[in-house]
């Protein structure tokens, strides 16, 4: 079992691959796509600007990889950017396109009295679709976010966690092999490293 | 809903915690690893290291420490103290931080804030403010130094203006408070976070549960920051967080 980190120049994925290392998990963090192709489950992780990111996924070239994911059915984990690169288009970037493997737009979180921007902090979510990450952990849980777009998917059924920000926010997703989350389960404590469990044995 | 956040400071020197805490359980209490995992197994939403050491090698043990935490506690953490580049920001990022605050450097380059989150993201640029009141008691001003030294900043103006650089957070010191265990000011508290659309941590003044409720009632903030209050284990954690629950604020616990 040896779980591939995308690395693609982004910013602090450190936490990602100790989080991993934490629960057990042989890692490897990388950008070289034959090391990746060898790896039994893929991570896209991300902070910082949509735009910027699909411009390093590309000079990186990494996108067989999702492909091979995709052909494979290779378990797929993107985390908070991670999951809005999966999408076509975000907001936030109008002119860059995504991986475009899942259909929905990724919209900026409305602003408005009461509201903070970013969605920082620690906020419960509702499970919904019996989502295999979160696979035996209690209703309601609390999870870390950071971030200023968020997921309007078109497709709700692959939705799995849900919470509201102002407005109604999809932040876990789950189709076929490909899983993707809002929230930073790295950062999420027991919970989180759960979550991380959940996704290894798939 | 999204809670509010209760976040231990921890000032550390030469890889030390420099005032020790009061947790039986805990080997080494002035070791930040051990520190931080108690305080995120006692419930903090978040920690804060503030690097107060002034070696030569300052920035390696910084780094180290960083790398040292980030292996072995799972919820966000901050570090700022003597951060002055883009390379500093990198260098703690890529160790394993989830953000940096900046504080005298942004003053003397506010073109730091910028760079730094075009670069890694407005979500990891912390801005520390230091606010004093104004003599004449109709505003406040920034001081540095600890509190030492004046400037001639409003404290209201430059909140705005850290926020229109790209800062995603204000970790807001009232420097008449700091120390005192007076209440936090609630008066500074609210109206900066008022003025900004971004989170403010209420920070400086902490001496009771009941300081916490207000500051993230009254004050409007979006968490409150202490440090000597948790280490001394005079107000623990988790009955802080079932106080402020009980209140009905939205509280993780």
């Amino acid at each position: 079992m040896k779980i591939g980190i995308i690395d693609y120049g982004a910013g602090n994925i450190q936490s990602v691959t100790n989080a991993f290392g934490r629960i057990g998990a042989e890692c490897v963090l990388s950008g070289d796509i034959n090391e990746l192709l060898r790896c039994d489950h893929l991570v896209l992780p991300g902070v910082g600007s949509f735009g910027a990111a699909m411009d390093s996924l590309n000079k990186s070239n990494i996108k067989p990889i999702i492909e091979k994911a995709m052909n494979d059915n290779i378990p797929f984990l993107g985390i908070c950017l991670g999951l809005q690169l999966l999408y076509e288009k975000s907001e936030e970037s109008p002119d860059a396109i995504g991986l475009s493997v899942l259909n929905g737009v990724i919209k900026k979180i409305p602003s408005r009295c009461g509201i903070k921007i970013p969605h920082m902090g620690w906020d419960n979510c509702i499970l919904k679709n019996e989502g295999r990450l979160f696979a035996g952990i209690p209703k309601d849980p609390y999870l870390y976010f950071v971030h200023s777009y968020y997921l309007d998917a078109s497709d709700k059924t692959m939705v799995t966690a849900v919470t509201n920000y102002g407005v109604d926010m999809d932040v876990s997703i789950e189709k076929n092999n490909f899983f993707a989350c809002q929230f930073h389960p790295e950062k999420s404590g027991d919970t989180g490293m759960y979550i991380l469990k959940n996704f290894m044995e798939i | 809903m999204l809670t509010k956040r209760i976040i231990p400071c921890l000032d550390v020197k030469d890889n030390r915690v420099v005032k020790g805490i009061n947790f039986k359980e805990l080997r080494d209490a002035g070791d930040p690893v051990e520190t931080g995992k108690a305080y995120a197994e006692a419930g903090a939403d978040e920690l804060v290291f503030l690097d107060i050491s002034a070696s030569l090698d300052k920035k390696k043990t910084v780094v180290d420490m960083v790398r040292n935490v980030s292996k072995n506690v799972f919820i966000p953490f901050t570090v700022g103290g003597g951060i002055k580049s883009i390379e500093d920001i990198r260098d703690v990022l890529r160790a394993g931080a989830d953000k940096v605050s900046l504080n005298t450097s942004a003053i003397e380059n506010p073109d730091l804030i910028r760079k730094g989150a075009d670069i890694f993201g407005s979500q990891c640029i912390v801005v520390a403010i230091d606010a004093k009141k104004n003599i004449d008691k109709t505003g406040y001003h920034l001081s540095k130094a600890g509190g030492t030294i004046e400037l001639d900043i409003d404290a209201l103006g430059w909140a705005k203006k850290v926020e229109s650089l790209g800062a995603g957070e204000i970790l807001l010191t009232s420097m008449d408070r700091d120390g005192t265990k007076e209440g936090f000011d609630i008066e500074l508290t609210r109206m900066i976070s008022d003025a900004v659309s971004i989170p403010v941590i209420a920070s400086g003044g902490a001496g009771k549960a009941e300081d916490f409720f207000e500051a993230l009632t009254k004050g409007h903030a979006d968490a409150a920051l202490a440090a000597s209050l948790f280490h001394y284990g005079t107000l623990q954690i988790n009955d802080l967080k079932k106080y402020l629950s009980d209140k009905d604020l939205p509280i993780r616990c």
